[in-house]
């Protein structure tokens, strides 16, 4: 029988490289023993497969898995986008000497936003109202969307809003009247 | 053998379009060689340097349509080094001098560079469609040639091309009078486009039946666009995120209603789930839907989508539709033919969301299931087993467990019998690609029942040289063969050169042959360009014979090595 009592993981382990260099590039190399031909081989070879694939799971293997770069390179973009670097954006207040950076993905809806501005800037945002915005309040948060249009904090859904701002103004009220007028 | 006139065979000829048939008939005789030859409009060359540009347009002067492949499939995943070659320029350059009256071009896997699209632009009066499909090189100046230049152009087709997007007008440089186009894909390309100068060419296209736009596309453009072009049969949306309850949505739901035309839709690669319904309209009527680029859409607004979908025939999406998802396919889709599930988070294996139940489910609910390419978590045999008996009319089956090596998770054994089945059952299957933990015997049932294979993909199996053996020996109809990480050495190269004659071409990557087994190859057969790709410059310094080669691919050719390759490509 081959099975070792001893865990030869040398010989086993998934080395990168081709056999007899030490390692270098990132290449999962199959270069494993092979299971004696008398042997129950499934069993062995499964054996070594969990030896195997245990620890080379964050490893990444150069090529693989095959998806094309094109497509490889998208996730990314948009796993970047959406994950890692959050959705940062500067937030500014008129009056204010220096501009704050706050990220959106944290908040889970308005209400968290606006006490985290309220914080941060030292003022009160007031009632919403669909009609008439941010009326009765010293300050109104404001945002500009994608299309650089300035918009009033509040009247689109949570997920659109963080999808769409790109900045975020927080004005005096005496300035913000047009923004929640009726048109 | 003519009892014909010439024109009279040509006639029929006209009716044998298959590249294979055109073949055939052109070695029945010296006369219907001649005859073919002349007549012969489409060229399809699957490997650039397995012929020249010269003795392509010396055989085929009425050329009107080629179709080129460059790189090798490995290429795809980044094996092989950028500019190994592959190079569009010479051909274009060619065919230009000849006067060679190319309306159409095809290639994948090529590199295309600005130059050669702008030569291109200018050398054929008559042309009508390029298609790149997985090429690099050119930016949107190129493209900006294209539109510029090829008054009768009818098809501009990018597909999944890295393009150096200079955000220029190449939109705004298709001339107010070219109203030809019939087909438009820039889905790929990551820049802003104008959206006037879209609009306008949309405006002025009647003949417009295909338009795939990219992700600066937005809503509002999007709905202006499908009010001027309701006769489109194939939508690709770029950006689809908005407000349910503005009035660019409602505008929008209108303008899908009036396309009563759309059976392919794609796309989606912004996109904001809780608007799907304005799509429900028209799902009714599609043969073919691609959310592969859209994550953003899964779990029930996903489900619903598809469940108005009863006609599907294609259908490429995301693993995030999960097993449950496709237990909806299979219950919805009856008209099944092909599925892609990919990955949405490749390099974790964990999190991929679908296994080998959801491959079940979709068999038993789509009979007519005959292409598959499915990157999974596990899979176990007695699932590939249920899945042969259920789909017998797999013509092409791709499997890729996300974690290498992994065997049956119930049993633990490697998926030998699973994938011998599928074989056995599948009479007709033409491609395969296998993964998971497998040994030489999954080989031998390929090599005993495929016969109709044509491509081979093997990564990470076998344990010995008889696999590969099995396949050589038993696969009559083998193409390509493409191998990585696998035992296979010199003894399984060297056994039967003569093979790889009736192949296009053979792939190995970090397998066991040696530098003296390629070399003997390249000695033995002539017609054959063996190639070492060497990148680490090992070769350089170490000359022995015994040296494994990191990478080896070998392809038939009828002239002899290539001038253009890189200093790291040794040609034996």
């Amino acid at each position: 029988m081959v099975f070792e009592k001893e865990l030869n993981l040398d010989a086993t382990e998934l080395r990168l490289g081709l056999p007899g260099s030490s390692e270098e590039s990132l290449r999962i190399s199959n270069k494993r023993a092979l299971p004696d031909m008398n042997d129950d081989s499934g069993v062995a070879a499964a054996k070594k497969c969990d030896q195997e694939t245990a620890p080379p799971t964050k490893a990444q293997v150069v090529g693989w898995p095959p998806i094309r770069s094109y497509r490889k390179n998208s996730l990314q973009t948009k796993k970047t986008e959406a994950e890692t670097g959050g959705m940062y954006v500067k937030v500014s207040m008129d009056g204010a000497p220096y501009l704050r950076k706050i990220d959106l993905k944290v908040y889970k809806g308005y209400p968290e936003l606006f006490k985290a501005l309220e914080d941060m800037f030292k003022f009160k945002v007031g009632k919403y109202s669909e009609r008439e915005g941010y009326n009765g309040s010293e300050f109104v948060p404001t945002y500009e969307d994608k299309d650089g249009d300035w918009m009033l904090v509040g009247d689109v859904p949570w997920e659109m809003f963080i999808n769409a701002c790109k900045r975020l103004r927080i004005v005096r009220g005496s300035e913000a009247r047009g923004l929640g007028c009726v048109v | 053998m003519n009892y014909f006139p010439d024109e009279v065979l040509e006639h029929v000829f006209d009716f044998i379009t298959s590249h294979k048939d055109r073949n055939s008939v052109s070695l029945v005789c010296k006369s219907w060689y001649k005859i073919e030859r002349y007549s012969r409009q489409r060229v399809f060359i699957g490997n650039c340097y397995s012929i020249s540009p010269e003795r392509l347009i010396a055989r085929f002067p009425g050329l009107k349509s080629l179709t080129l492949k460059g790189k090798p499939h490995f290429a795809d995943f980044n094996l092989v080094p950028h500019d190994w070659g592959g190079f569009v320029y010479p051909w274009i350059k060619a065919l230009a001098k000849s006067r060679i009256g190319l309306e159409e071009l095809r290639l994948k896997r090529m590199v295309v560079s600005d130059e050669s699209l702008e030569l291109l632009s200018k050398s054929f009066v008559n042309f009508k469609s390029l298609v790149l499909v997985s090429c690099e090189g050119f930016t949107t100046d190129g493209l900006a040639a294209i539109a510029a230049n090829c008054r009768f152009l009818r098809e501009l087709d990018l597909q999944e091309n890295e393009v150096d997007d200079h955000r220029g007008h190449w939109l705004s440089c298709f001339p107010e009078s070219c109203t030809s186009l019939i087909s438009l894909n820039f889905a790929c390309l990551r820049g802003e486009v104008n959206l006037g100068a879209l609009e306008r060419l949309v405006s002025r296209s009647p003949n417009l039946k295909s338009l795939r736009l990219n992700r600066a596309v937005p809503l509002d453009t999007l709905q202006k666009l499908l009010m001027r072009a309701p006769q489109l049969v194939d939508l690709g949306i770029g950006s689809y995120v908005h407000d349910p309850f503005s009035e660019a949505y409602n505008k929008l739901k209108i303008a899908i209603q009036r396309c009563k035309s759309i059976r392919s839709l794609s796309g989606f690669l912004e996109v904001a789930p809780h608007c799907m319904s304005a799509i429900y309209p028209i799902c009714g009527n599609l043969t073919f839907l691609n959310l592969s680029y859209a994550p953003g859409l899964h779990g029930n607004k996903l489900m619903k989508l598809i469940q108005h979908c009863r006609k599907l025939q294609r259908l490429w999406i995301l693993d995030c539709i999960g097993d449950k998802g496709l237990g909806v396919v299979a219950l919805t889709c009856k008209e099944l033919q092909e599925l892609r599930v990919f990955p949405s988070d490749p390099f974790e294996a964990e999190n991929a969301a679908v296994t080998e139940e959801g491959l079940v489910l979709v068999s038993a609910g789509c009979p007519k299931l005959n292409s598959l390419l499915y990157f999974c978590q596990q899979m176990t045999n007695a699932a590939l087993i249920t899945v042969a008996k259920n789909c017998p009319n797999f013509i092409r089956f791709r499997l890729c467990i996300l974690d290498p090596m992994k065997p049956d998770p119930v049993t633990n054994q490697p998926l030998d019998e699973g994938f011998g089945a599928i074989v056995q059952s599948c009479k007709g299957l033409k491609r395969l690609s296998l993964s998971g933990h497998l040994t030489d015997q999954v080989f031998l049932y390929i090599g005993m029942y495929a016969e109709q294979l044509e491509m081979l993909s093997i990564a990470f199996a076998a344990n010995s040289d008889k696999g590969m053996l099995y396949v050589l020996n038993g696969c009559k109809k083998l193409r390509k063969l493409e191998i990585r990480d696998c035992p296979f050495g010199d003894a399984a190269l060297l056994e039967d050169v003569g093979k790889y004659e009736t192949m296009r071409s053979l792939w190995m990557s970090s397998c066991e042959v040696t530098l003296g087994g390629c070399k003997s190859v390249a000695e033995k057969m002539p017609s054959l360009n063996v190639e070492i790709i060497d990148e680490s410059e090992q070769m350089e310094f170490n000359l022995d014979d015994k040296q494994k080669v990191d990478k080896m691919y070998l392809y038939r050719t009828l002239v002899g090595h290539r001038k253009d390759a890189p200093e790291y490509v040794w040609i034996l």
